[in-house]
């Protein structure tokens, strides 16, 4: 079998090439250049110079994007790629970057998930672009998102206010006001589930991102980062007023055990089982599309508040555009994402349905006015730009967020299936988190 | 040999070689990369939620792997008795399940277990009875047992449907010559006969067990806190390398369970052809 | 020939002393002509009511619309029959690209299924049939890699295959599927029950080579064993879900599965299109091969068997 051992031998001297190769990988930085500033002359250079710009984002308008750019430079080509969904496309794009080949020259990545890749430097700094000069044109809440010190780590694509999506039918039906408190939010729960024990007010069954974005609109501050310094607390006043309140729900059932996004939400958004939704202004195409037979039901509400009179808003999901470190064609990759998401892209985004990270397009009066058949022609716009107008903008994600997020349901959710409080639930949450990044080198404090 | 020994070197044991390489070191967000020895070796024997994943597979290898070979068996049985109506039809729809991708299963799965709008609910409302959750942290186990169950029981039964096909026929005579009724057959000839397929099917049913992972991914999407992502040895591997980072350490994990399913595999194995011998 | 054993280490022959008679392959399944039984036949159809009853929920929800989907109840059919639209938005949503994922998937598949049912039985039939040294510690090797899961090797792969230059082609899924270590097994145990020794020393008295030999005597009482890892091979080839998803980020190679989690996805997206019909159809089609392949496939069950009745 002497063909055999040859073979074998082939297989081991690859394999131990590949072995000095990961060892060589882990010692970084060897290219640390292109760190000069970039004029708007260099980069109209590139752009007649042509290239191709591979572009991996999941955001559905961006096709029509992509098309229009190509054709305002022809010597341009836009190679955008759909390499999966949030965390699958994170997942690819460390694979990537550990390969050092087939890093993509332009990212699509979640605030939330931002942190990690503009403090191990995975991003490049726009500021040399000249981004940080468009601090002014973006609303708060995303523009802080994407900031970390003077560097600018993406530009904001979309945002997501938060709001109260309510089925306005079940509401009249039951004789329910509409709730301005979370107070009154539980007492209109209380009133539905009783009058139809089918009915639930919402669904949840434990999600991180929509429990950070109530917690930031209690005004929590849960995570506090300075650089590779970490606090992490869900005990301050705004997270108690939120567990108190969601403790509630939760021990009387009040919320349907759900989970968002699979067909049986969406059949429970479209029969009235499920009530309402607090979630982000990205949501109105989602209803279009997923629950078409519900038309003319539902309507937009400002998010209830946890004290009467204020006006606090909070952001939920929401995405931006990065340059990977390792990307190429640098000057085409940022004009690109400068046409996406600060040009005229954005207009041609908003007509596909997305909602804007921009002042100028939130605050138009063409953009208030649109009447959305699907809410019964309600301008629900008005509702989602003052609710951005209120995000506090000094909220923080943790710089390993992803990885927080994927053990929420570890910890947080054993509150919505057994006895755990909600406070030894997010306690729990916060030892594995703290653990986690003492594990990963951070300095971290409780 | 040959050629599948090339491609099993590159598609196997590289990656696994690799893997060995990959455990000895720690790799921190800040920091980067250190040699640490045997350092992961020690945190994982050390590591409840490891533990924990362990114990459940176990659980569920010692429950579900005798039932869904067991039903396996008889069908194959059956068939091959050449006693049923319309026996190909079976062959082919008992099979099927098998085919049917992971993204259809998880949609049909939430159907069917659904308490609310789904197959349970009706029955519910049907009958006005309560029957538990399926997907409550009590009975999600069970709930994937019955789903692998119903994915491979027309792939064993398969396996030792060809296994029977192959016996030769002068068998049967000499049965038919001493008188041996059908079980006595199923009994002295069938089974033993076959011995080779079940040490087979039921070994690569325990790697199947230590290594259940579809099934649980795909019920989470409706049991997110029923089945934590340490549920399973390789849900723990996978979330530890696809959310954690933890590439080192979720390579230890895969190394000591490979180890363990290893051991397992190799004592059925010398088992089951002592008892031949 | 001194290197012929006749039992193999992982499945000796069972002690029944009968091994000359062996020469006569059977046809009929029993002796004579078993009668057919109402009761078995019954007891059986309880499985096949537990395997089917979810698959009838895929077929009348694929005659739905997504509005249908969501309002009606899943095991009877809504008010539109729509099976024939959702079929043709199948083939046409997103410029077609459903055909493409199909004809990928089918490379995959006669590539990745053949050469790996291919490679199994050469060397199950090499481990069953021949002596070799260290033949012993292939079972070891083989079981032992099976046994690391896969999910942790991943990585490793990746970053391996894409040094190479592999990933992003369609070598990425391709290769690693022609590694089916549960069919070099079955293909080992079978050709060790099937093919008797004696048969083969009688073709090589008959001047046969060893070539000869494999194809004209043992290839043919392989068969049924052939078929099934073929099938096995197949299904695994086809609904090859994680590597690809990892190895493959430009959606001109997904294979089916791929292509219909991305359908999937869209509905957990803001501004995504919600197409569960359209998955729910997709995922019939794909089905449908399979089983249109194993209809095929089912005749070599008999007639293989039939096939090999040589007494040269």
């Amino acid at each position: 079998m002497s063909l055999r051992t040859r073979r074998m031998v082939r297989g081991l001297a690859l394999f131990s090439a590949l072995a000095l190769g990961a060892t060589a990988c882990g010692g970084s930085d060897d290219d640390a250049s292109d760190r000069k500033e970039v004029s708007a002359a260099d980069i109209d250079a590139a752009l007649d110079k042509g290239g191709t710009v591979t572009v991996w984002a999941w955001e559905p308008t961006l096709k029509q994007v992509a098309a229009d750019f190509e054709k305002a430079h022809p010597k341009v080509e836009i190679d955008l790629v759909n390499a999966g969904t949030n965390s699958e496309q994170y997942k690819a794009l460390d694979n990537a970057v550990s390969a050092k080949k087939g890093v993509p020259d332009v990212a699509q990545i979640e605030y939330y998930a931002l942190g990690q890749y503009s403090l191990t430097k995975g991003v490049s700094d726009l500021s040399r672009f000249g981004a940080d000069k468009l601090s002014d044109q973006y609303s708060p809440g995303p523009w802080n998102a994407v900031t970390d010190g003077d560097g600018v780590y993406a530009l904001p694509m979309d945002s997501g206010p938060m709001a109260l999506f309510y089925n306005k039918k079940v509401f009249d039906k039951y004789g329910i006001e509409v709730p301005a408190t979370w107070d009154e939010y539980v007492e209109a729960a209380r009133k539905l589930h009783k009058a139809d024990p089918k009915a639930y007010i919402t669904n949840d069954i434990g999600e991180a991102g929509a429990t950070t974005s109530l917690l930031w609109q209690a005004g929590s501050r849960p995570y506090q980062v300075d650089g590779t310094k970490v606090k992490i607390d869900f005990t301050d006043k705004g997270a108690k007023e939120y567990t108190d309140t969601w403790q509630k729900l939760l021990d009387e059932k009040l919320v349907a055990p759900i989970n968002s996004w699979t067909d049986e939400w969406y059949q429970g958004l479209g029969d009235g089982t499920i009530a309402t939704l607090s979630t982000g202004a990205w949501m109105p195409a989602n209803f279009v599309s997923g629950v078409k037979n519900a038309s003319g039901d539902w309507r937009v509400a400002p998010l209830p508040q946890w004290n009467a009179g204020e006006e606090a808003g909070a952001e939920n999901g929401g995405s931006a555009l990065a340059l990977p470190e390792l990307g190429r064609n640098k000057e085409l990759a940022y004009a690109f994402v400068e046409y996406a998401n600060s040009g005229e892209g954005v207009k041609t985004r908003l007509e596909g349905g997305a909602f804007p990270a921009t002042t100028e397009d939130l605050n138009s009066s063409e953009f208030q006015n649109t009447e959305f058949p699907y809410f019964g022609g309600q301008k629900a716009n008005e509702i989602f730009a003052d609710s951005a107008a209120h995000v506090a903008d000094d909220w923080s994600y943790l710089p390993y967020q992803v990885y927080a997020n994927s053990i929420f349901n570890d910890t947080v959710g054993k509150a919505y299936v057994s006895g755990t409080r909600l406070t030894e639930g997010l306690k729990a949450w916060q030892d594995a988190s703290v653990k986690y990044g003492e594990e990963q080198g951070f300095t971290v404090e409780q | 040999m040959g050629p599948f020994a090339a491609v099993f070197a590159l598609v196997f044991l590289a990656p696994i070689a690799y893997s060995i390489y990959l455990s000895l070191f720690r790799d921190q967000l800040i920091g980067g990369t250190t040699f640490v020895g045997l350092d992961n070796y020690t945190q994982a024997f050390q590591d409840d939620k490891f533990w924990a994943s362990v114990g459940r597979v176990s659980l569920f290898l010692v429950v579900q792997v005798p039932i869904m070979l067991g039903i396996a068996l008889l069908v194959a049985l059956a068939l091959d008795s050449g006693r049923l109506y319309g026996r190909d039809f079976f062959r082919i729809s008992i099979f099927l399940p098998y085919a049917v991708p992971a993204v259809v299963a998880t949609l049909m799965w939430g159907f069917m277990y659904g308490t609310r709008f789904g197959l349970l609910g009706d029955v519910n409302d049907a009958f006005g009875v309560s029957l538990p959750d399926p997907l409550s942290p009590d009975l999600v186990l069970a709930s994937i047992g019955n789903i692998v169950t119903w994915e491979f029981v027309g792939y064993n039964m398969l396996i030792f449907y060809s296994a029977l096909r192959v016996i030769p026929h002068s068998l049967y005579e000499a049965a038919e010559i001493d008188g041996a009724g059908q079980f006595r057959v199923i009994a002295a000839i069938k089974l033993p006969a076959i011995r080779g397929a079940l040490v087979i099917a039921t070994i690569f049913s325990i790697i199947g067990s230590f290594q259940l992972f579809n099934e649980p991914s795909i019920l989470r999407n409706l049991a997110r806190n029923a089945i934590t992502t340490s549920y399973t040895p390789n849900y723990y591997t996978y979330s530890l390398s696809f959310s954690g980072q933890q590439h080192n350490y979720s390579a230890t994990v895969a190394i000591i369970m490979g180890l363990i399913t290893m051991v397992i595999a190799y004592v059925v194995q010398l088992r089951g052809m002592r008892k031949g011998a | 020939m001194s290197h012929v054993t006749t039992a193999s280490p992982a499945a000796p022959r069972h002690a029944t002393g009968t091994a000359p008679r062996l020469r006569t392959p059977r046809r009929a399944h029993t002796p004579g002509r078993p009668r057919r039984s109402v009761l078995l036949t019954v007891l059986t159809g309880l499985v096949l009511l537990y395997t089917l009853v979810p698959l009838l929920w895929l077929v009348i929800s694929a005659t739905k619309t997504q509005e249908g989907l969501a309002g009606s109840f899943g095991l009877w059919f809504d008010g539109d029959f729509a099976l024939w639209d959702n079929i043709r938005q199948t083939f046409t949503y997103d410029d077609g690209v459903f055909t493409r994922w199909l004809l990928n998937t089918l490379l995959y598949v006669a590539v990745g299924a053949g050469g790996a049912t291919f490679l199994a039985v050469l060397g199950g039939y090499a481990l069953a049939k021949f002596t070799f040294p260290g033949k012993r510690a292939v079972f070891a090797v083989v079981i032992g890699a099976v046994a690391v899961p896969g999910t942790a090797l991943a990585v490793p792969t990746f970053l391996m295959f894409s040094e190479m230059g592999l990933t992003n082609t369609p070598w990425a899924v391709i290769v690693p599927s022609l590694i089916s270590p549960f069919g070099l097994y079955l293909m080992w145990v079978f050709a060790s029950e099937a093919v008797p020794t004696e048969l083969m020393e009688a073709a090589r008295m008959d001047g046969a080579g060893e070539v000869r030999t494999f194809f004209q005597v043992a290839l043919p009482l392989l068969a049924p064993g052939i078929v099934t890892v073929l099938l096995f091979t197949m299904v695994a080839t086809w609904n090859n879900y994680f590597l690809p998803l990892i190895m493959l980020k430009d959606p001109d190679w997904y294979p089916l599965t791929l292509g219909l989690n991305s359908w999937n996805a869209q509905a957990q997206t803001a501004g995504g299109e919600v197409v569960f019909n359209l998955v729910i159809t997709g995922s019939l089609i794909t089905i449908l091969p399979l089983i249109a392949a194993f209809l095929l496939l089912q005749k070599y069950w008999q007639s293989g068997l039939a096939a090999g009745s040589v007494k040269e």
